[in-house]
């Protein structure tokens, strides 16, 4: 329960030290967001009664606390370039690049770890050999060069899907599931090839540890000392592992969306910076790094229930 | 053990010369001026004349692609260069040291790569705004504690071994210690750190201009070209396929490089 409460203290000041950075690269920038929303033949007089009103009068630290205050009762902010509340711009494109993200996390979990598991507990040179290189292959592959094979192979040559053609998923659901498992599984394969790498040279190295042979002496099967004592130690780092992989998808997810044109987050994010609209910005990556922070503090909360050692210390 | 290299390191390295050599005669020479406009030759698929076809305006792929690697390249170098430099500086440091402010710098360099460098690169540049010493300054600057991390902990091993020990019973300043004596036994493990990282920068810099936040258009850029390259993937695919190619074969020809290294460091230890 210790470790429990400690890590819960210390994720929700990485939040709070996240935000207030953030906070704070987006209102050093130069310009005045005013000149932005009022154009360039506002009066002084109105200016003043606009940064009055946006709260630009009064010092950093106020208006920060002011910020997080609202941010946390889920207010975001109103974006300059569209005068809309931002909760309402995201609300109908987070949801997007969260199922992207899930899909494809759940499509790197279903097949790599099988596949990890099974290249790590074959002996095989030859294997090895292969297995090496389809990795390194596939792990030179940018996320959104696959994209752009995914559309080009399965898209323009086999037609399974047509590239641009985005389903929103409140006219179709299992349109949009469909059209989902392009971009997803151009995120995964990298992560895939990386988790499958990483999963069998953990195997590999419990595999060579005294209490391996010990259960061999024992009379074990290859089988039970893999499923009962190697595998419960060789995931521990990869959990971790997943969980840089989770972050590491959400920004893929970002890059895919574009070849994909899917109409997510990362497409907001990308217009608002080339905008400069900052409160969208500020928002969307505060929800994202605060989901980053979250995701490594699961992997930790995870970790020290699989494995007790940690625990200790 | 004998020193062999392995399979990784040559075809890695073999890779790796063939795409510098053809990086460094782009420099002086390409098939065409990279960006001369041949308007009666759009989107001409690959031929004898041009080996890799043509884009939507003309320009020669082959031409365009040797001038974009020369900027991913000047950029990953500069990236590394920064990182590495200023990595040593700080980990050495750390690593030698230790104490209070090694621990608070571990802890933030820890939070920091937590992020992907992509996401960071992504804000930072929304801030400065894109362009080719933005990126090399922000990519630089995001790729320090990734070196810092791998110095200080092989300064943190070696720091009370015997050889240290003896070179500072005979006298030898702390300084030369550290950059003559134990720099050059971390040497091992910083080469594939290097490699990764050189990747990394190619691939940002590519991310960033795909996206269109990196290097500004009249400058040739693998991810631009791949940006431009994708609205004519029904017309013109040898556009895409042979930009994106070369991204790959130069992500790839520094992976084998890293990977073989680390299989040699390990080999070597047992």
């Amino acid at each position: 329960m210790k470790f429990f409460l400690k890590k819960t203290i210390t994720l929700i000041i990485t939040l709070f030290i996240v935000s207030l950075l953030a906070f704070f690269a987006f209102s050093i920038i130069p310009g005045d967001p005013t000149a932005k929303i009022l154009g360039m033949e506002a009066s002084q007089a109105q200016i003043d009664a606009l940064r009055i009103e946006l709260g630009l009068d009064q010092p950093v630290l106020v208006r920060y606390l002011d910020w997080l205050g609202n941010f946390v009762r889920g207010d975001f902010g109103t974006s300059y370039s569209y005068q809309l509340p931002v909760r309402q711009m995201l609300a109908d494109k987070l949801p997007i690049t969260a199922l992207l993200t899930l899909i494809s996390f759940l499509f790197t979990l279903v097949i790599a770890i099988p596949l990890g598991i099974y290249s790590g507990s074959v002996k095989s040179e030859w294997l090895d050999r292969v297995n090496a290189t389809i990795d390194q292959v596939f792990m030179s592959v940018p996320q959104f060069f696959i994209g752009i094979l995914m559309c080009f192979v399965l898209g323009i040559s086999m037609k399974w899907f047509i590239p641009g053609n985005y389903v929103s998923y409140s006219s179709s659901w299992s349109g949009f599931l469909y059209y989902m498992i392009f971009p997803a599984f151009s995120i995964a394969i990298p992560r895939i090839a990386m988790t499958v790498k990483m999963l069998r040279s953990s195997i590999l190295n419990e595999l060579g540890r005294d209490y391996v042979r010990t259960a061999h002496s024992r009379g074990c099967s290859r089988s039970v000392i893999l499923r009962r004592y190697v595998l419960r130690n060789a995931l521990i780092p990869v959990i971790t592992f997943l969980a840089i992989s989770m972050a590491e998808i959400m920004t893929g997810s970002i890059i895919v969306e574009q070849v994909f044109t899917v109409p997510g987050i990362g497409r907001l994010l990308l217009t608002s910076i080339g905008n400069r609209d900052f409160p969208v910005v500020l928002a969307i990556v505060v929800i994202l790094a605060a989901w980053i922070v979250l995701v490594n503090y699961l992997a930790d909360i995870i970790n020290q229930l699989v494995d007790p050692r940690l625990r200790l210390q | 053990m004998k020193k062999k290299l392995n399979s990784f390191i040559c075809v890695g390295g073999v890779l790796a010369v063939l795409l510098t050599l053809l990086f460094l005669v782009g420099l002086f020479w390409t098939p065409y001026p990279p960006d001369e406009m041949h308007a009666m030759a759009k989107f001409q698929a690959p031929s004898a004349q041009y080996l890799l076809g043509t884009d939507n305006l003309g320009r020669d792929v082959l031409s365009r692609i040797m001038d974009g690697m020369g900027t991913s390249f000047f950029i990953a170098i500069c990236v590394v260069l920064i990182g590495c430099f200023f990595g040593i500086v700080i980990g050495s440091l750390c690593g030698y040291y230790g104490g209070i402010a090694d621990a608070i710098l571990t802890r933030l360099c820890d939070t920091i790569t937590a992020f992907p460098a992509m996401l960071l690169a992504l804000i930072v540049i929304s801030i400065t705004g894109g362009g080719q010493y933005n990126i090399i300054l922000v990519l630089g600057i995001l790729f320090i504690p990734s070196f810092a991390r791998i110095v200080r902990t092989e300064y943190a091993r070696v720091r009370d071994l015997n050889y240290i020990q003896s070179a500072r019973l005979m006298g030898v300043s702390t300084f030369r210690i550290m950059y003559v004596h134990i720099l050059p036994n971390t040497i091992p493990v910083l080469l594939p750190a290097v490699t990764i990282g050189f990747n990394n920068a190619i691939l940002s810099e590519a991310s960033m201009s795909f996206l269109g936040i990196g290097i500004t258009p009249p400058q040739a850029s693998l991810g631009t070209m791949l940006k431009d390259s994708q609205s004519y993937l029904r017309n013109a695919p040898w556009f895409a396929l042979c930009t994106g190619c070369a991204i790959v074969l130069i992500i790839l020809s520094f992976s084998l490089l890293s990977e073989g290294i680390q299989q040699r460091n390990r080999s070597r230890k047992i």
